[in-house]
């Protein structure tokens, strides 16, 4: 009963905005929105919108579109309603009709009440918006009407969106507009030969939208419809399950790019040295924290460089970690070489004594770091959505990956670290200062995992508790890859992801962590020494 | 040699620090009544716990300024279970035995509920609990201060069958027993309602699971079958930041697929930028936008105790209610032996901060109103649907078949879970 009165409603709407398209509004929409102000429960509110969308005039958008970002406000004491405009402390207002700037006149946040908004009044508004947009100078705002019909199969908006149609020079929005007018269409009582024209198209769309779509249409259908909705679900259906093994790959890689950044820091404190360092962790977490002190540093006295704090975050937390990793191996770890049992406990005793030092200096409670408008959203590549965090932390492991193996293999301190971890009475001999190898080689592996922390930081908790959620993963990477060796931790990471990731599916992520775990206990009989192992009289050691 | 020596010197100095310390409790105890505050303050849950602490010691402090209770001062006791379950037991012997504390506020999570709850049989003393929980218990030395599943998870769930229309259900939870029996009866009503099983799909996930993104995609693609589809979210602590960091950045929009979650509060939202999170739900009984007087005074007084950007949650507001009932059945009985406490009690009423009055009802709950809130961008909620009245806590869901007939009242019946078809009190052994 409620559907058909909101599309009829609508209808009215979008022929009122037709007509009046040629001609002056009938009326001014000011005292409308002036209504909202005295809105106080969701049902009045959905009744001024009610009211706003039958006046037709497309000035009402500006204040709908704000009403559904919960940006319109009114003033408490006279009742006048502005959209508001709040940035890090910065408090303006606009006029609801025009978008216009006006002057606050000294009134601050504080003076002004919400306009109430929920979910079912936002669906209201992009309905209603939709049809009002599909003219709009903005791209976006045309597409988004597209899409929110595509979704509702709005009827009454068809002959506003043919109309439209005929007018739209962009083909990105006219392929979208065509796509809502087959949907809208499916929901029409027109021909079941236009009816059939327009599952095709719908088929040949073939995301999910379109799925749910004909799903939607399938059991009110018969006939010839019928079978050729069911036809194209199946053919949809088939197509969607070769990309979500794509998918699937793609999620792998990056949840192997993460272990990877989180153990390749390992992979040289313990894998090259052969310290097992329990505040591996903290280091990562550390790094973290670097992130947020940087962006902290940054929202108050450089807040146009906001969006690159991160790059700037990236040395601090290196030097972090690294410095607290020199003194942690010149002052504990330098004195238990030989003793793994006490360098176990020693380091675990470090990552609690970190974990709470951080507790204490930033609270128990996680902080923000907030994403840069870059790193935000995802993108479609086919029928696989790349969110674009993962990909930059893909890349980004990928990067600490070459320039930890440039260093290793190119430059003397890796040509120092190598001597040292294969022989190091020889390489003592040859005039290699031994221990201050070690201290730096640590640093840099603590400094890794600094990094490590930056990306982290990205997608999880800024906790004092981060650390601990990587370093079981972390070990197991480098065990499995095989100690020693940085192509090991590579390969080792991406292979425990990918598996990791098609495991999931069929047996969820508790037990696909418990198969995972058996796997790599079963293998690590079988091949002690990890996927890559070290040979030659090094290992002997 | 000499660093023995100084090691040794070291332990001394550090037993007699002790013992001194120790003195001065004890010189002090004679007129004061303790109080003891069972929070972890290190380890994973520390992140939770540590600010419902901190709540104890300002509701502590606000109760000595108005002149303590008895006449004397209350004294808090503080120790750290550092997220260990076994140790919660062993700290709550400690309060009770060696501090001699009247009253307990603390514990989170069931299992540490569990841990601690022989003890406290055991040395009879009284344990305010302040989390929502999955409910199937009552205990006569418990106050369960937090909501059961009918004053949560129940009405969350009305709340989109009837204002959102949903028809297909994804019930995701972290594995351990509140997700696993909130599910289970959230199943078991939802088929009541008239719910398919293959509208209904359950995942569970490890405590702090971090990659979502499978998840995620699962339920776009759950929800892609042209039904509404909502989310009901009973993960925990740190997995949801960046289970909701994978929502917002693949695009799961609050108008399409709605998430309401019975853990996530203001201070899980604390963590992370919420603008592409506007308008996933979430359950409570208590929001800090909530506009009540109470309300007011309890943040002003709160941020001016902590830090001005600290936010309030629903735990800290069931710890409210439980120590000023608990204040008020001390004066009730005139003293702070437990027995008499635990006698006094039932039937208490103070006010919640939500602008009513919460009792404490025969089974150890107390009365709730239950709020469904939507997230706003600056991370707090605002409130969408509330019930007319409060709701009174159930102790035996009524949609399980095992524990419909149970029934939990200990001012009758004296029995925490009486079978009222075979009319018996199972007592402790079930």
């Amino acid at each position: 009963m409620r559907l058909p009165v909101r599309i009829c409603l609508l209808g009215l709407t979008l022929l009122a905005f037709l007509t009046l398209q040629t001609g002056s509004y009938a009326q001014d929409i000011r005292p409308i929105i002036d209504e909202f102000a005295a809105a106080k429960s969701f049902k009045k509110v959905e009744a001024v919108i009610d009211k706003l969308a039958a006046a037709g005039d497309p000035a009402a958008a500006v204040s709908l579109r704000a009403l559904s970002e919960g940006r319109l406000k009114f003033k408490k004491n006279d009742g006048s309603v502005f959209i508001t405009i709040e940035d890090a402390g910065e408090f303006a207002l606009q006029d609801p009709l025009t978008g216009n700037a006006v002057p606050t006149d000294g009134a601050t946040a504080k003076d002004f009440k919400k306009v109430k908004v929920k979910n079912s009044i936002r669906r209201k508004i992009a309905a209603v918006l939709s049809g009002m947009t599909l003219q709009a100078k903005d791209k976006s705002q045309r597409l988004a009407g597209a899409e929110t019909i595509f979704n509702t199969s709005d009827v009454s908006a068809l002959p506003a969106l043919e109309a439209a149609i005929d007018k739209e020079t962009d083909d990105d929005v006219k392929q979208a507009f065509l796509d809502a007018q087959a949907s809208a269409i499916l929901a029409s009582k027109r021909e079941v030969s236009e009816k059939l024209a327009a599952v095709a198209r719908i088929e040949a769309r073939g995301d999910r939208a379109s799925l749910a779509l004909l799903s939607k249409f399938l059991a009110s259908s018969e006939g010839e419809l019928a079978t050729r909705i069911s036809g194209a679900i199946e053919g949809i259906e088939s197509v969607q399950a070769l990309w979500a093994n794509a998918q699937n790959i793609w999620y792998g890689i990056s949840l192997g790019s993460v272990l990877l950044l989180a153990a390749i820091g390992l992979a040289i404190t313990f894998g090259v040295m052969g310290v097992i360092n329990m505040a591996h962790g903290e280091m990562v977490m550390l790094g973290a924290y670097t992130t947020f002190t940087v962006q902290q540093a940054f929202s108050l006295y450089f807040p146009a460089l906001m969006p690159f704090a991160l790059l700037f975050a990236l040395p601090a937390a290196f030097l972090v970690s690294g410095l607290v990793g020199l003194i942690m191996e010149r002052g504990l770890i330098s004195r238990l070489y030989g003793r793994p049992l006490e360098t176990l406990l020693a380091t675990w005793g470090v990552s609690l004594i970190l974990q709470q030092t951080v507790r204490t200096i930033f609270g128990a409670t996680n902080r923000e770091v907030s994403n840069p408008s870059w790193m935000s959203g995802a993108f479609e590549l086919g029928q696989i959505s790349i969110t674009w965090n993962r990909l930059w932390i893909v890349v980004f492991a990928l990067a600490v990956f070459a320039a930890l193996y440039f260093i290793i293999n190119r430059t003397s301190l890796g040509l120092d670290m190598r001597a040292v971890t294969q022989n190091r009475r020889m390489a003592g001999a040859m005039g290699i200062r031994t221990s201050w190898v070690d201290a730096m080689t640590f640093a840099l592996g603590s400094g890794i995992a600094g990094i490590a922390g930056v990306a982290l930081s990205q997608i999880g908790n800024v906790s004092p508790n981060l650390g601990q959620s990587y370093i079981i993963d972390s070990f197991l990477v480098v065990v499995f890859g095989g100690v020693g060796n940085l192509w090991g931790t590579l390969v080792g990471a991406m292979s425990l992801g990918i598996l990791n990731k098609f495991m999931e599916p069929y047996a969820g992520a508790v037990l696909g962590k418990v198969i995972i775990l058996v796997l790599i206990i079963l293998f690590i009989q079988k091949r002690p020494r990890g996927l890559f192992a070290l040979k030659g009289r090094a290992v002997e050691q | 040699m000499t660093n023995l020596t100084r090691r040794a010197m070291l332990l001394a100095s550090a037993a007699t620090l002790g013992a001194t310390m120790t003195l001065g409790a004890a010189a002090f105890a004679a007129d004061t009544i303790k109080v003891g505050v069972l929070h972890s303050l290190s380890g994973t849950m520390a992140i939770s716990e540590t600010t419902l602490k901190d709540a104890m010691l300002m509701l502590i402090e606000e109760q000595n300024k108005k002149g303590g209770l008895l006449g004397k001062k209350l004294e808090p006791v503080v120790v750290d279970p550092a997220s260990d379950w076994p140790l919660f037991a062993e700290k709550a012997r400690e309060l009770i035995s060696a501090s001699e504390v009247d009253a307990v506020f603390g514990c989170w999570t069931s299992v540490s509920r569990k841990s601690v709850l022989p003890v406290f049989k055991e040395l009879n003393s009284v344990l305010f609990y302040p989390v929502q929980y999955e409910g199937e218990e009552s205990e006569r030395n418990v106050f369960y201060t937090g909501a059961a599943p009918n004053q949560q998870a129940i009405p969350a769930v009305d709340y989109l069958l009837e204002e959102e229309e949903v028809e297909r259900w994804v019930l995701a939870g972290t594995d351990y027993v509140y997700p696993r029996t909130t599910n289970k009866i959230l199943e078991a009503y939802l088929k009541a309602k008239g719910v398919a099983d293959e509208d209904i799909m359950i995942n569970y996930t490890p405590f702090g699971h971090s990659d979502w993104q499978t998840i995620v995609s699962d339920i776009k693609k759950f929800g892609a079958a042209g039904k509404k589809t909502a989310v009901v979210s009973t993960i925990n602590g740190d997995a949801n930041v960046p289970f909701y960091k994978e929502l917002g950045n693949q695009g799961v929009k609050a108008s399409d697929i709605p998430v309401v979650a019975f853990s996530v509060g203001e201070e899980e939202l604390a963590g992370f930028d919420t603008a592409p999170l506007v308008g996933h739900l979430a359950a409570w009984n208590y929001f800090q936008s909530v506009e009540a007087p109470e309300n007011a005074e309890f943040i002003e007084k709160w941020k001016a105790f902590t830090s001005p950007d600290r936010v309030t949650n629903d735990p800290m507001e069931a710890h409210y209610i439980g120590f000023n009932m608990w204040v008020k059945a001390v004066e009730k009985a005139g003293t702070t032996d437990p027995d008499a406490v635990i006698d006094a009690i039932v039937g208490v009423e103070v006010p919640n901060l939500t602008g009513g009055i919460s009792k404490m009802l025969p089974n150890h709950h107390i009365t709730k109103p239950v709020l469904i809130g939507e997230i706003q961008a600056d991370g707090q909620f605002e409130v969408v649907s509330q019930t007319d009245g409060l709701v009174p806590g159930d102790a035996w869901s009524d949609f399980l078949p095992e524990s419909k007939p149970l029934k939990a009242d200990w001012v009758d019946l004296k029995c925490g879970n009486y079978n009222t078809e075979t009319n018996t009190c199972l007592g402790a052994d079930s």
